[in-house]
């Protein structure tokens, strides 16, 4: 069998940095994604995971360093990056005025698919994210499960190579949680998307992650597999919980700026 | 997915080339604003009610006391076209307050990632806001020939009146999607909104020709592109002629400058 770390990265940064004023969001960071894999970026609040996401799907130009995406160049060819990959935002993203279905017609057709083609894309991704029964309701009226689970579809809906999630089960409630997980597993496993995801709960990370980095202050502290973490750590049985502790310091659950809490407060309330 | 889809992996529009995926995506957005506006009509409707007591009150009682010398036609006609002008204007400037909606909703930055070009994205918006615009020509001839205006018809006149509406509701969204990109928050769009459409509207020929204004008054009607509209409608509903060339030049050149500059703008939404 060939060694996943030969294969070509998926993602590839150099020396990525971005700062806002004085803040430095991110702070010089370099790392690779390995196709296949579930890569998790692991932080506290306001440790920079969104700006890292945003940069790499060319929303944000970083200050300096350079990033390839699926053998794209974030800076020099950004078309092609945001042809080849899907997100989903921190924030909810969908319309709420408009079905299931038709927030989905609409991404697809962004995606230059032709109304014909989409009529038999559409149904399946509606069907794999167990939207089937919801498809022609209102948005406004779906869970926040089911709101994830749209938003997760629309990342997918034209194939892209890897899919870029935001804090996907930030707000939702311990069940819609792990049935979100069930779907994320899923997606990797047999449709064979490169997953990159930020969370700042350990338990996603060790849960959904192959591959984790923690990030702290715009910083990459440590990286690797949760194998790899632990024997750094020389914690052989290790929980992430005790690894990040080990990494990062105890966890200050009154981090974050005003504004990262206030989006996150948001969000949750949104999505009950 | 299973592997007869391996083929379709690539939209079958964007095999059709740059051009026709640009006017695709165009298409789409307009196509979901308008889903969008039919899904809630209700703001339409909503909408609707101040131009039509724009000339119910206002017009009918100026009417009456014949302080503007509107020449043949009576002042409840002349400001027919101003009235559809003004809200055509500010259902337009409307759309700002949308569009940073749908900034912090996330929804704008998920299409950024999307292959749809900024400029498409931008020239969509411009044109999807024509529809609500149309519903406000509909609801002003509605209002104007019920209070007894008598408005002049044919083909050309109605082919006349649609392509001002579209050009009036083009430039007025992509003015206020410029505004939008600059004060970022939906309060300050709402503030910049009321603090721009009073000025625009009593400094354009809507309420009065511009031959009784003082020049300094001329002055700004003239470079005010509501003025533009305003003439080009007004040339449509009740003159024997009406050679639009310059009204359709200048708002078509400043429809043109707005896209520009929006397109050039619209990403510092996100910042
Ligand atoms: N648009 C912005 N303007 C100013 N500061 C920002 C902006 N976006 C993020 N920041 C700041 O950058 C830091 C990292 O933010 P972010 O990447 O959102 O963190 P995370 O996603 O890990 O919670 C925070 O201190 C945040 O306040
Ligand atoms: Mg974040």
């Amino acid at each position: 069998m060939m060694n996943a770390r030969d294969l070509k990265p998926v993602i590839q940064v150099e020396n990525f940095s971005k700062s806002f004023g004085s803040v430095k969001a991110v702070d010089n960071i370099s790392f690779q994604v390995i196709p296949g894999e579930c890569f998790g970026l692991l932080g506290p609040n306001g440790a920079g995971k969104s700006t890292t996401i945003k940069m790499l799907i060319t929303l944000l130009p970083p200050d300096a360093g350079t990033a390839i995406v699926n053998g794209f160049s974030i800076t020099s060819q950004g078309a092609h990056v945001r042809e080849s990959i899907g997100y989903v935002p921190q924030s909810l993203s969908v319309d709420g005025v408009l079905t299931g279905y038709e927030n989905l017609m609409f991404f697809g057709k962004l995606y230059g698919w032709s109304e014909k083609q989409l009529k038999d894309r559409v149904p399946l991704v509606l069907e794999l994210m167990d939207l089937k029964e919801a498809a022609h309701r209102q948005v406004a009226h779906y869970s926040g499960g089911m709101v994830r689970r749209l938003e997760i579809g629309q990342a997918i809906l034209h194939q892209p190579a890897v899919v870029f999630l935001d804090e996907p089960t930030v707000g939702l409630d311990p069940v819609a949680r792990h049935a979100l997980w069930k779907h994320i597993q899923e997606l990797r496993r047999h449709h064979l998307v490169t997953l990159f995801l930020t969370t700042h709960y350990m338990d996603e990370a060790q849960e959904l992650c192959s591959h984790i980095a923690i990030m702290n202050h715009g910083k990459i502290v440590v990286n690797g597999t949760l194998q790899e973490l632990r024997k750094i750590a020389k914690l052989p049985k290790a929980s992430m919980n005790d690894l990040f502790v080990r990494f990062v310091g105890p966890i200050d659950s009154e981090k974050g700026d005003l504004n990262n809490v206030s989006k996150i407060r948001r969000i949750a309330r949104r999505l009950s | 997915m299973s592997q007869k889809s391996a083929e379709s992996l690539v939209g079958s529009v964007r095999r059709c080339g740059p051009f026709v995926l640009y006017l695709y995506h165009v298409w789409t957005i307009i196509e979901l604003e308008t889903l969008k506006i039919f899904k809630d009509p209700t703001e339409i409707i909503s909408r609707s009610i101040q131009p039509a007591l724009w000339l119910i009150l206002f017009g009918e009682a100026f009417s009456r006391i014949h302080m503007v010398p509107t020449g043949q036609v009576s002042y409840l006609a002349f400001l027919t076209p101003g009235i559809l002008a003004q809200s055509i204007a500010f259902v337009s400037i409307f759309n700002g307050l949308a569009i940073i909606w749908e900034k912090d909703m996330g929804i704008l930055q998920k299409i950024l990632t999307t292959p749809v070009k900024r400029s498409a994205l931008v020239l969509g918006k411009m044109l999807a806001s024509t529809v609500r615009s149309f519903s406000q020509l509909i609801v002003v001839i509605i209002v104007a020939s019920t209070l007894g205006v008598h408005l002049k018809w044919s083909f050309d006149r109605v082919v006349g009146l649609l392509g001002f509406t579209i050009l009036g509701s083009v430039f007025f969204t992509g003015f206020s999607m410029i505004i939008a990109a600059l004060v970022k928050t939906r309060e300050r769009m709402m503030g910049i909104g009321q603090l721009v459409t009073m000025p625009l509207f009593f400094t354009s020929s809507a309420l009065y020709p511009i031959s009784i204004m003082p020049k300094w008054l001329q002055t700004l009607a003239k470079i005010n592109p509501l003025s533009y509209l305003v003439n080009g409608l007004r040339g449509l509903f009740l003159s024997t002629s009406y050679a639009q060339g310059t009204d359709i030049g200048i708002l078509l050149m400043v429809s043109l400058l707005v896209w520009i500059w929006g397109t050039i703008q619209y990403p510092r939404l996100l910042i």
